[in-house]
């Protein structure tokens, strides 16, 4: 996602003379080094300095720019967030932040890098708008998307780099604040969003192998959430199951037990996220979601049981 | 003396500052403020008389505009926005905000607040926290610098706001990108909400040392002499931002606000009204 992002920024940034990048200390990944290198003056180091970061990104923005803040999740939110809070979305400039790096993706660096309640908190804020995308493509579209639109800010959440491609047969095509069928099914429902996709396709093939017809649904956009489309689903699907690399408090699983409370739906729900602790586990990005009881097996387990 | 300097050198009034006119007009300013100040309770009086002069010559002669009512071609940006009473009263008088915006000051049936508002008239950025003001400002001169416009930003700070590492943070990057177009007037009253710097936080000073030190280029003056003020905040270098220390009396012209902590929150009541106006005219 990463790489893609790069890719369509330096694309887009080629055209479009208003868009920037301001970066706090973070080594610019592949083509935002060629953006560095050809529109040197559009290219901003603040050091390890958030606050301005952020800061600067409003004036920019003000003054006519459109600009992306970006560094890791943690640091791009959380760091400065009274200044994305104040500076972005009180003033309603049209700024994106990326966040990279979102959930535990930073496994063996401990929780100073786990950006693992960074949906719930940026979908609290007024005016911002909520991305995180699934897979490259879906990266592509959402930043396509970011650099066009002048509604107000974006915290755009980003995995790392090298994730496979899960959306090339998608039935829907990407469209901001509406789910989109990834695939379709007809018993079980999986809605997901971010990288922890991935597992949420690995689930469905358990699930299918058992018997089940499973459809596949990116929750891409987090704020404003496609209610509608979450309501929805709970009326066409006996069995609705959230997948999201994100705290209980705040999240998608919590939004869509809102909607089927308010929507009377009937379905099952089956809710799986980061648990509400800081852990001290040190392996890789699997490693990490295991321990969060996030195991392919385990979902599986309580889907089926 | 490089071209952009000589263009703005050539672009303003620099003579036209006069003295005793801008007297008049900054006790017009606080005539203003104390009128209002008893019809509300929430103002900041003696943040806001602290800085009239500063802000008097900013929009009274420093800032450029092409003609009477048209817009201005630099930028006023409040960064100590409790402090924004003063630039309300200057935009009502340049036709900015209408009397009616300041007769409905923090009324529900208003749109001026305690604090400044992007969005409304004449206000470049929403303000009140403080330590936010300059970085906004060094966004809006880095764009305006990438864009080779003229543009100048004049960002009007609180020395409170100093003690924000956010602060410090948009110094060094200011200097790191080389900002000339942008003008910091520190209103150095040396008050914050809870008692003075130079006995509470003694490290705070030397200033013009400390900000030399990051990268500008920075000088002192009477911030109650508008042209002093005047003068100083057109000396940029045409490589880098210019901070201008304004050593600063928070409630000036009212003797029981002077220095008095108490005023940075209170209103006056009809009699303290009465006696502030007295001293006003008294020194005028």
């Amino acid at each position: 996602m990463r790489n893609r992002f790069a890719d369509t920024f330096y694309e887009l940034g080629k055209a479009d003379s208003r868009l920037a990048i301001v970066v706090a200390d973070i080594s610019p990944a592949g083509s935002i080094a060629k953006f560095r290198s050809e529109f040197p003056d559009r290219f901003v180091n603040t050091g390890v300095a958030e606050q301005i970061m952020i800061g600067m990104v409003a004036g920019m923005a003000q003054r006519g720019l459109r600009p992306f803040a970006y560094t890791i999740a943690t640091f791009a939110l959380y760091r400065p967030f009274e200044f994305v809070r104040d500076d972005l979305c009180y003033q309603n400039l049209p700024v994106t932040v990326v966040g990279i790096g979102g959930g535990v993706t930073y496994s063996t660096l401990g929780a100073t890098h786990h950006a693992q309640e960074d949906v719930s908190i940026a979908r609290a804020v007024p005016n911002l708008s909520v991305i995180a995308p699934c897979d490259p493509s879906e990266a592509e579209a959402a930043t396509r998307w970011c650099a066009a639109q002048e509604q107000g800010p974006v915290y755009l959440r980003l995995g790392k780099a090298g994730e496979p491609d899960l959306s090339k047969d998608a039935p829907d095509p990407w469209v901001f604040g509406k789910l989109r069928r990834l695939r379709a099914g007809i018993d079980v429902c999986i809605v997901a969003y971010g990288g922890i996709m991935k597992r949420a396709f690995e689930v469905a093939e358990r699930l299918e192998a058992a018997g089940n017809s499973v459809a596949l649904v990116s929750a891409h956009t987090l704020k404003p959430l496609d209610a509608a489309g979450v309501a929805e689903l709970l009326r066409a699907f006996p069995t609705v199951v959230v997948i999201e690399e994100c705290a209980p408090t705040g999240g998608l699983s919590q939004q869509v037990k809102e909607i089927a409370w308010d929507s009377g739906a009937r379905a099952k729900i089956h809710t799986f996220t980061l648990k509400d602790e800081f852990i001290h586990c040190y392996g890789n990005h699997d490693d990490l979601l295991d321990a969060h009881g996030l195991s392919v097996e385990e979902m599986t387990r309580r889907i089926l049981g | 003396m490089n071209e952009a300097m000589s263009t703005d050198r050539a672009g303003h009034r620099r003579n036209a500052f006069d003295r005793a006119a801008a007297a008049a007009r900054c006790l017009s300013y606080r005539r203003r403020i104390l009128d209002i100040s008893q019809q509300v309770t929430a103002l900041h009086i003696a943040p806001a008389f602290s800085c009239v002069e500063i802000v008097d010559a900013l929009y009274n002669g420093v800032m450029r505009r092409e003609g009477e009512r048209a817009a201005f071609r630099d930028v006023f940006l409040m960064s100590k926005g409790h402090g924004c009473m003063i630039q309300y009263v200057i935009l009502e008088q340049l036709g900015v905000l209408a009397r009616a915006d300041l007769d409905s000051y923090c009324k529900p049936e208003g749109r001026l607040g305690a604090h400044p508002d992007y969005g409304t008239p004449g206000i470049a950025a929403s303000t009140g926290s403080l330590g936010h003001g300059l970085g906004i400002a060094v966004g809006q001169a880095f764009a305006e610098k990438l864009k080779k416009t003229d543009t100048r930003v004049f960002c009007v700070m609180s020395d409170g706001e100093f003690q924000e590492g956010s602060t410090w943070e948009a110094m060094l990057t200011a200097a790191n990108l080389g900002l000339s177009n942008l003008v910091v007037l520190m209103d150095n009253n040396d008050f914050s909400g809870l008692e003075r710097m130079s006995e509470g936080h003694r490290a705070f000073y030397p200033l013009v040392e400390k900000a030399e030190a990051f990268g500008w280029v920075a000088r002192e003056v009477d911030g109650h002499d508008g042209c002093a003020v005047f003068d100083a905040a057109l000396a940029q270098d045409g490589a880098r931002p210019l901070l201008v220390v304004c050593k600063t009396v928070k409630g000036k012209g009212v003797s029981y606000m002077e220095h008095v902590p108490i005023w940075h929150y209170r209103s006056p009541n009809p009699a303290e009204y009465e006696q502030a106006l007295l001293e006003l005219e008294g020194a005028a």
